[in-house]
């Protein structure tokens, strides 16, 4: 018998808790993989958040430290500089990184932390029931921003990539999504090159993925995958925002 | 031993914290229970600064005091808040380079040392603090001044070894100073 | 052995050191900047590593990330720092995780002031974040109980996996006194096969969280936690008695206070009061048995004496009971009561309790 597809090893033979349609569930995998590929399950720690993703350690096969919100980069902070030879990584959301924890995540790239953020964001906050995060979109209906969100009320949405971008202690940041094979494959392509500039020991590394919810959304997969290649791609572009090496 | 609760004080700057660290560490030395606490509050940025030394052979209790048993003051500012706090019979140490007055109280004793003007004949105006260091020890007799006199061999060594004889000067200065006026 | 004379925080942080922590993480805050000045020069020396954090809930979220990782950390504050600090030390219990946490009070509340206080008393034996929880707090009176504390604090926090609190005040933090750096026999310790570090060929990944999502999972966690607490109270409380067997009143203190509240008593004595003392070491798990005992026996009452407005005075009335009085005396703000205060405090006490 041939095995056409396996799940990967960087992953538990765990069912995922996400919802139809969430993208968190690719991201995992495409995470996993990389890891896999680079021989680096046995070794990676893995930081996850407050939000949809507090349960990653049952699905990432790596060891995982459940931080409280927003504080994931603080706490891969000393995980990596007392572990400097192994790849550590957070796993954040939207609120959790951009808002909550927007003071850690922005001096863990000012110190060049040679560890890997995965930034979900998804637009709204997931786990407590579709409330407005800082990454919502203007007009973007919210739980807080029944009428959508307006920037008299809240401001305009936040870039993370491109304002972590400014810091130079962050050496590549790449916005990618997961809506089509094409797109899943450059994340993938991005995640690995994060994580090889980390172990390189370059400096802060930074993946954006601008991902779909479709139940905080009130959408349908192929409504919300549509929403957000004509919304959020184009408030959010997708690409390289930085690359040291390249420039 | 006499236990001795002593307040250090003057401006910043003027050594009055290496003084008392310099008591308290002769005070190991000779085998004292020993405590140095110091003012670390607003008064620091810019104003007067204070310590407070107690020597003692016994078990330390309340490190701060109320009633002193000598003061060392380097400014005036510091003899006016620190001369009530003497017990009866106790020394004021003066640096008369600074402070033009002389004591207000006839129950407390006065040593006046012109710390700077010493400190400026031997050339080096830092060892001020030095001559004051040795006028207390000179007058209260509670060191030897072979513990400071070793304490100072420890303290410049190497490159600044230069300065033994320089500051065992200014000690030695300071304790006749003191020896004059408490005879 | 060898008297030296050091710096209370950085004795502590020396102390620290010494005792195998490999990672410090603060900000800055009077009265304790020493620690982390001392720590950012000598940790890194000692092959340990120091980051000055963004914010308090940093630091305590990187002591929460290297002690999830193995690693012996720590962080030190002063009290407004500290309440910031609640968040992660509340996490570090709900995930069995064990460091150790040095706060060296001022006045309070809000900013307060710079001087030495006690007013977080509460927060640290009731606990200031979320959560059913405890942790040993251990409160030196002086700076060679204060570096003999510390080694302990790690290995207590290690033997429980909790967090381990160090409650110093402003004045410990910033005098001098003679110490001696003892040899410390570590505890026998479990190896910390919990750990996040990287599972190296271990069959599961190791998942370190706070949450269980599941009511009775939770319930679980907490009776789990519980039965620690109860050991701790069991085996680490610790307290000095000074003169305390003929005693007709008792001062109870802990801390700077402590060392007043014993000079005030020995000039108690000379007036032909015969007072004594009885100092926690740890203020939790507090000495509320021996009190209790104390209280049945001849004296006539206890006083308290803080730097607050009465906050370890509950400690000492829930185990005094309505057996004997208990009386308080404190100042706050930052202001360290004198002697002769205290004494006469005591005077009026015994006054009233005759």
């Amino acid at each position: 018998m041939t095995t056409i597809y396996r799940k990967s090893t960087g992953l538990q033979d765990t069912e995922l808790h996400y919802c139809p349609g969430c993208s968190h569930g690719t991201v995992h995998k495409l995470v996993a993989e990389v890891l896999e590929e680079m021989n680096a399950v046995d070794t990676s720690i893995c930081i996850c958040p407050v939000g949809c993703a507090v349960l990653a350690g049952n699905y990432f096969a790596c060891d995982t430290i459940e931080a409280a919100h927003g504080r994931a980069p603080a706490v891969a902070t000393a995980v990596k500089r007392l572990h400097p030879d192994q790849p550590v990584f957070t796993y954040q959301g939207d609120g959790d990184l951009a808002s909550i924890g927007a003071a850690e995540i922005v001096h863990a790239a000012m110190r060049g932390e040679k560890f890997t953020t995965i930034f979900i964001n998804n637009a709204i906050y997931g786990m407590t029931g579709g409330q407005m995060a800082p990454t919502t979109l203007i007009g973007q209906r919210a739980t807080t921003a029944p009428l959508g969100r307006t920037v008299e009320q809240a401001g305009s949405p936040i870039r993370m990539a491109e304002m972590l971008s400014t810091l130079d202690g962050l050496v590549y940041a790449e916005r990618v999504c997961v809506t089509d094979i094409p797109h899943l494959n450059k994340a993938k392509k991005a995640i690995r090159k994060a994580f090889q500039k980390q172990m390189a020991g370059e400096g802060f590394t930074f993946i954006e993925v601008i991902a779909a919810c479709p139940t905080n959304w009130g959408m349908d997969i192929v409504e919300a995958n549509q929403w957000l290649m004509e919304h959020m791609a184009a408030y959010y572009p997708l690409g390289v925002i930085k690359d040291k090496e390249a420039e | 031993m006499k236990k001795r609760e002593i307040i250090l004080s003057g401006f910043g700057g003027q050594g009055v914290m290496s003084i008392g660290k310099n008591l308290a560490e002769a005070g190991v030395v000779e085998g004292l229970e020993v405590s140095w606490v110091p003012s670390y509050g607003p008064e620091m940025r810019g104003g007067t600064a204070n310590c407070t030394v107690i020597l003692s052979e016994h078990r330390i209790g309340a490190p701060l005091v109320e009633q002193t048993t000598e003061i060392v003051v380097m400014n005036r500012p510091s003899l006016i808040k620190f001369e009530p706090t003497l017990e009866p019979g106790g020394i004021a140490f003066i640096n008369s380079s600074i402070v033009p007055d002389k004591v207000t109280r006839d129950d407390i004793r006065a040593v006046y040392v012109p710390c700077d003007a010493i400190a400026a004949e031997l050339g080096n105006l830092k060892v001020g603090n030095m001559v004051m260091l040795g006028a207390y020890i000179g007058a209260t007799e509670a060191l030897k001044v072979e513990t400071i006199e070793e304490m100072i061999h420890e303290m410049f060594t190497g490159k600044k070894a230069k300065l033994v004889p320089l500051n065992l000067e200014a000690l030695h200065r300071g304790i006749a100073c003191a020896k004059e006026q408490m005879a | 052995m060898k008297r030296e004379i050091w710096k209370g925080s950085e004795a502590i942080a020396e102390a620290a050191i010494r005792a195998g922590c490999r990672g410090f993480f603060g900000y800055p805050i009077t009265p304790q900047n020493e620690i982390p000045e001392y720590m950012s020069l000598k940790m890194p020396e000692s092959g340990g590593v120091f980051v000055q954090a963004e914010s308090e809930l940093a630091a305590i979220n990187m002591v929460y990330g290297a002690a999830a990782s193995g690693m012996r950390a720590m962080t030190s504050s002063s009290s407004p720092g500290i309440s910031l600090k609640q968040e992660g030390i509340s996490y570090m219990v709900g995930a069995e995780l064990p460091g150790v946490i040095v706060n060296v009070m001022r006045g309070g509340p809000g900013l307060g002031s710079i001087q030495p206080g006690q007013s977080d008393y509460h927060q640290a034996t009731r606990g200031g974040g979320n959560g059913d929880y405890r942790m040993v707090v251990l409160a030196p009176a002086n700076l060679q109980e204060a570096v003999d504390v510390m080694a302990d604090a790690f290995d207590i926090a290690d033997q429980y996996r909790n967090p381990v609190m160090v409650l110093a005040d402003g004045l410990i933090g910033q005098m001098m006194e003679p110490i001696v750096w003892k040899e410390h026999t570590p505890r026998v310790l479990p190896e910390k096969t919990w750990a996040a570090d990287g599972r190296r060929g271990r069959a599961h990944n190791n998942f370190i969280t706070s949450l269980l999502l599941e009511a009775d999972a939770c319930e679980k966690r907490n009776i789990g936690l519980k039965a620690k607490f109860d050991e701790m109270e069991k085996n680490e409380c610790r307290w000095e008695e000074v003169n305390t067997e003929d005693a007709e009143v008792i001062l109870v203190a802990y801390g700077t206070p402590a060392r007043i509240a014993l000079s005030a008593a020995e000039q108690l004595r000379a007036q032909g009061i015969k007072a004594g003392v009885l100092r926690p070491i740890t203020v939790w798990p507090f000495p509320h048995a021996r009190l209790r005992e104390l209280a049945e026996g001849s004296c006539r009452g206890f006083l308290a004496v803080e730097m607050s407005q009465g906050q370890m005075v509950d400690d000492v009335r829930m185990a005094v009971g309505e057996k004997k009085p208990v009386g308080f005396y404190g100042r706050c703000g930052g202001v360290v009561p004198t002697v002769s205060e205290v004494r006469l405090a005591a005077e009026e006490f015994f006054k009233e309790v005759q």
